[in-house]
């Protein structure tokens, strides 16, 4: 018996596993994954932690409306540090919105098709971050009611946003960002809704999902530009996807303060954004399928993957961390250097030593297969890692702010039970968002789960079958 | 005497199919055939069918590239009349027209209208959203958007003949062949 589970175990360790659990039709997939979104109830787990989301959420709503009572003044942030918590958490949440489109856009272009089984999660995860990361730049304004005053429109005011400003590229990049990514999602999302409106038994059901599903019949000439049209998209969303990081990364780079203006910035963003978005991936991927039973469509495989891709961008931010401070070394700049002992052992080193432990020293556990293997250790990396970049956003924004030039002008920044607050809060808001998509719509994408079924059509014919409906087996690229 | 009535309603006859190899080759059969106007309905894209089809000419791409060239120039153009003609601020001597700081808001817009232009481009060739088609009478058609496979040559079609029509799709492995009414 010892023998036998030995054996077990070699072959989960090194054997491809597919994409998708053997045993699976199109008619068992799409019951499958469609069946979560039309139960009459959902399970209690949903309810506990539906009911965690928003009641955090409604903590974002007494927080803000707070804030706009009294203003700015609530948070900890003063003058010398007047970004903290708002702009630590945008970026942070931005950041986490980019797995979602790499994930959908990328690796589509790459076909790599085990993309399939976590994309439409992976974009909803990116539509709600970016909705959490919009959120604080509009409420950091001081006046957020004046928001619109970011949009050029012509106004009796005579003037236009200042167009060389990063902070205006913001505006823009974000908010192409937010667009695209909701486009990209439902247009996803229309052949799953016609599976839903086929398929719901109530006529509210039907009513809604048809209205969303917008007549979606299948026609395999509607498909074909459907497929061109999602093909225009993932295009569009890579360059996007970079720049929008980037941009974010422009608001620190192109200002002077040590700390912030490095040229390794944009690609050191974008690779931390990566890096946090897919751990926020693994964190919702690693419970959903635990609780919905989809261990057959999000399959170790699957997890893997994800951990090479954090494992490589985890070092690719590794080398941003390195390149940061031999920068700041062998430029012979004092405000540079001071910077790096600042960060290393000045009043918030606790913060630097634990972003570097949780970014760079515990992620390199990711090179052992047996680590990569296991289920709770990836959700616990997960976890560090989300961490990890939490702080690393801290470090680079509050750390170059409270001891800049000149020492007569340095201070502390101490987070309030409000920084706290709109924080949790808007977790409270990405995780009620959340459950609200698990329990509505497909998590799955099913009309691409049924192109990688392994055995598309059970029968032989005449003609070549093309190679989308190849039995996918992992090391082996498919052909074009 | 129902069919007779019923015929001047037909939208087409639809075969149904259970795998999708068979639409595939009844498809290809039916071109052969003569037959031009017909669609097939399936639960997930296959790349064969449109061609089988003869369907070539897919104009989406010129209507984003379009959407894109007007995006990036509409976008520069904004930057470009409000900082150097309605507004022009001089900040230190700097030059009015500092294109390379337009060049990130030029890049945003062009992907928005781009990407706008593929979505709506896309619904509007695929004449979406439309709430009700008459192939929507065919029964089991729910299942086309869960693992069954359908062929519908249309009425519209000059060499359609109900009764011809319908045995020739009859003939292709069909698990069932109905009428459609319009």
């Amino acid at each position: 018996m010892p023998n036998a589970r030995k054996i077990d175990e070699e072959q989960m360790l090194y054997t491809p596993t597919p994409l998708i659990a053997p045993g699976h039709t199109y008619a068992s997939v799409t019951d499958k994954i469609s069946s979560i979104a039309l139960a009459r109830r959902p399970p209690l787990g949903w309810f506990a932690g539906a009911a965690l989301g928003f009641a955090l959420t409604i903590l974002l709503l007494a927080s803000v409306a707070y804030l706009i009572a009294k203003g700015t003044g609530i948070w900890g942030i003063n003058i010398p540090v007047a970004w903290a918590f708002g702009i630590t958490n945008f970026v942070w949440w931005i950041g986490i919105g980019h797995a979602g489109t790499l994930i959908s856009a990328i690796l589509l272009l790459l076909r790599q098709k085990w993309r399939t089984s976590i994309n439409r999660f992976a974009e909803a995860m990116t539509l709600f971050a970016v909705a959490c990361a919009g959120l604080y730049p509009l409420i950091h304004l001081g006046r957020p009611w004046l928001a619109y005053w970011l949009a050029p429109y012509p106004n009796s005011m005579a003037i236009w946003p200042n167009f060389r400003s990063p902070l205006v590229w913001d505006v823009f990049a974000v908010s192409t960002y937010a667009t695209v990514s909701l486009l990209f999602w439902f247009i996803g999302l229309i052949p799953d809704l016609a599976t839903l409106r086929d398929r719901s038994r109530s006529r509210a059901g039907r009513i809604i999902y048809g209205m969303l599903a917008m007549g979606w019949r299948g026609s395999a000439i509607h498909w074909q530009r459907y497929e061109t049209a999602t093909l225009l998209l993932a295009g569009l969303a890579t360059p996007l996807v970079v720049s929008v990081h980037t941009v974010v990364s422009f608001d620190f780079a192109v200002s002077v303060l040590p700390g912030w203006h490095a040229t390794i910035f944009p690609p050191y963003f974008v690779a931390g954004a990566i890096y946090s978005g897919f751990a926020m991936v693994m964190t919702i991927a690693i419970p959903l399928r635990k609780f919905y039973g989809l261990e057959d469509f999000i399959t170790m495989r699957h997890l893997r993957n994800m951990a090479k891709v954090m494992l490589a961008t985890g070092l690719i931010v590794g080398y941003g961390y390195l390149t940061e401070a031999f920068m700041a070394v062998y430029s012979g700049n004092k405000y540079e250097r001071f910077m790096v002992v600042n960060r290393l052992f000045g009043p918030y080193a606790p913060a630097y030593w634990a972003l570097l432990i949780s970014n760079i020293i515990i992620p390199q556990a990711l090179w052992f297969r047996r680590v990569r293997n296991s289920v709770p250790a990836l959700f616990a990396l997960s976890l560090v890692i989300n961490v990890g970049m939490w702080l690393e956003r801290f470090v680079i924004i509050v750390l170059s702010l409270h001891r800049d030039f000149l020492p007569s002008s340095w201070g502390m920044f101490r987070p309030t039970f409000w920084d706290w607050s709109t924080y949790l809060g808007s977790i409270g808001l990405f995780v009620a968002l959340l459950f609200l998509f698990i329990r509505f719509l497909p998590m799955i994408s099913i009309f691409e789960i049924r192109t990688i079924l392994p055995k598309a059509g059970a029968t032989e014919v005449e003609g070549e079958r093309s190679p989308s409906w190849r039995p996918e087996t992992e090391g082996r690229p498919s052909t074009a | 005497m129902a069919t007779g009535d019923r015929r001047p309603a037909l939208y087409g006859v639809m075969a149904e199919f259970d795998n999708p190899d068979a639409v595939i080759a009844a498809t290809r059969r039916a071109y052969e055939e003569g037959y031009r106007k017909m669609d097939a309905y399936t639960p997930y894209p296959i790349e064969e069918l449109s061609e089988a089809l003869g369907y070539h000419r897919n104009r989406l791409p010129l209507v984003v590239l379009i959407g894109g060239l007007l995006g990036a120039i509409g976008g520069y153009w904004l930057l470009y009349w409000t900082s150097v003609i309605d507004y022009p601020i001089n900040v230190g001597g700097r030059p009015y027209h500092s294109w390379p700081s337009f060049i990130p808001i030029t890049f945003e817009t062009t992907v928005l209208v781009a990407a706008l232009s593929a979505v709506l481009g896309m619904l509007a060739l695929n004449g979406l959203p439309m709430p009700n088609h008459p192939v929507f009478n065919t029964p089991n058609f729910e299942l086309a958007t869960r693992d069954r496979f359908f062929l519908c040559i249309e009425a519209a079609d000059p060499r359609f003949d109900h009764d011809a029509t319908a045995n020739f799709l009859r003939s292709l492995n069909a698990r069932e062949v109905t009428d459609v009414e319009s």
